[in-house]
């Protein structure tokens, strides 16, 4: 059965310097306990890997929602990802060198944390040819075959992920809700150590094998979302 | 035109280039304002990149933003019939060629049918998002946008921003006209009819041509 922990200890397990992926879409299906933990006394210099800033006013009421809380407190010094128009803050912190940003494409995004995590060399795409994405340190190079340029982008992996789901089941199989898959089930395939912290923890065999998004087999920790 | 008026009756004529069944992509802005004026009898499904197929009708009773949102991360949810995806599945079906149309706003557009919308360097740096992915495995790009910032031309010879992509818009309509891309260039084919021929040119910094069988915008 899988190790269940609480927010603080997960967060004990991001060290200073660590490269950690954060699942989640504007912070939809973030795992907001195990954030707020390492906002509050968690590890230091933090490169991110996350689709976008997060939303200032989340709707749980908190002012910065999800790792829009590290972006603020400065624990994120490095950010990798695809767009910070969603809160705003990050683009002024880049502007004023606080926070070193690599932005990509985010379908590019999605399928280099993919290729990362299934043991692929690249991800071959055509998304950015032309573009200045073509000079980013995450592309290897311009390659034309058959008549059509790509970009060949490199695989992303990570020290840890901390993912969230609807649902976990004591073997750590998780089942998502609405749109809160968007990353989590590629970084669970794509980080050294997997946090997932769950709304629900349910006995095996209550989600269908058919339902499970993300095989416990690939969980290391389970956090309980609101009992630490 | 009354500015007030402009982003309708640009979603308007958007609106016609859609077809029934349509598996589309909206921009923000004008773009959102298309699905209103979709004729009678025609039904797209719409996509939302961080993870929908086919977005329904949000009310305050089945709005649960902690759990699903549109991209903006606004309440959103799926109609019946509709689909949650995770990221790579979402960009696969934006990439793979399986959404028809999607619609959105434009900095600069050019001659070459290419884009400029993610970035002002040194002053609006949100990044691209999707838009890379979407305007490059999207079957029909439409650019909806006035036709000009403040009298500034928005459609160019060459864009000067960075590119969002290169060759890939098929449609730019905006208050003073429909132009299609070709590989001569931007081809007029209608007009508003409030405006001249000559008033279009002007407000476009590209050369514009016009089509033999210009019609008026309606």
């Amino acid at each position: 059965m899988k190790e269940i922990i609480g927010a603080k200890e997960a967060a004990a397990l991001v060290k200073d310097g660590m490269s950690v992926m954060f699942g989640g879409f504007t912070g939809c299906g973030a795992a907001l306990d195990v954030i707020a933990a390492i906002d509050e006394g968690g590890a230091k210099d933090i490169h991110a890997i996350i689709n976008d800033s997060a939303l200032l006013n989340g709707p749980d009421g908190d002012e910065h929602y999800a790792w829009a809380k590290l972006i603020h407190s400065g624990k994120i010094t490095e950010y990798i990802g695809s767009h910070l128009g969603t809160n705003p803050e990050a683009a002024q912190l880049w502007a004023e060198g606080k926070l070193k940003v690599t932005l990509v494409p985010q379908g590019s995004l999605a399928e280099m944390i993919r290729a990362g995590g299934c043991g692929l060399g690249g991800v071959l795409t055509p998304t950015g040819v032309g573009t200045i994405v073509e000079d980013s340190p995450l592309a290897y190079q311009r390659i034309e075959l058959d008549g059509r340029a790509y970009l060949l982008m490199k695989p992303l992996r990570a020290d840890v992920a901390v993912i969230s789901a609807a649902k976990a089941d004591r073997a750590g199989n998780l089942w998502y809700k609405g749109t809160t898959k968007n990353f989590n089930p590629l970084m669970a395939m794509a980080a050294d150590l997997v946090i997932a912290e769950v709304e629900e923890l349910v006995e095996v065999g209550e989600i269908e094998p058919e339902n499970v998004a993300t095989s416990g087999i690939l969980v290391d920790y389970l956090v309980i979302r609101g009992k630490n | 035109m009354d500015r007030a008026l402009i982003k309708d009756f640009i979603a308007k004529r958007v609106a016609k280039e859609l077809r029934d069944g349509d598996v589309v992509n909206l921009g923000i802005g004008i773009p959102t304002l298309v699905p209103k004026y979709l004729p009678e009898g025609v039904s797209v499904v719409l996509q939302s990149e961080n993870g929908i197929v086919g977005v329904g009708r949000i009310t305050e009773d089945n709005a649960d933003p902690m759990h699903i949102t549109d991209a903006a991360g606004q309440p959103a949810v799926a109609m019946p019939g509709g689909v949650y995806v995770d990221s790579a599945t979402s960009f696969g079906l934006i990439r793979g060629g399986h959404v028809d149309a999607c619609i959105l706003g434009g900095l600069e557009v050019d001659a070459e049918g290419s884009l400029s919308n993610w970035i002002i360097p040194g002053k609006r740096m949100p990044g691209m998002g999707g838009a890379m992915d979407l305007l490059v495995g999207t079957r029909k790009v439409i650019v909806a946008m006035e036709h000009t910032a403040r009298g500034n031309p928005k459609i160019v010879e060459k864009c000067s921003l960075p590119y969002t992509a290169v060759n890939c818009v098929s449609m730019i309509i905006t208050e003073m006209g429909v132009m299609e891309l070709t590989e001569a260039g931007i081809t007029l084919v209608e007009i508003n009819p409030e405006f001249s021929v000559e008033e279009v040119q002007q407000a476009t910094a590209a050369k514009l041509i016009i089509s033999p069988d210009l019609k008026p915008m309606v």
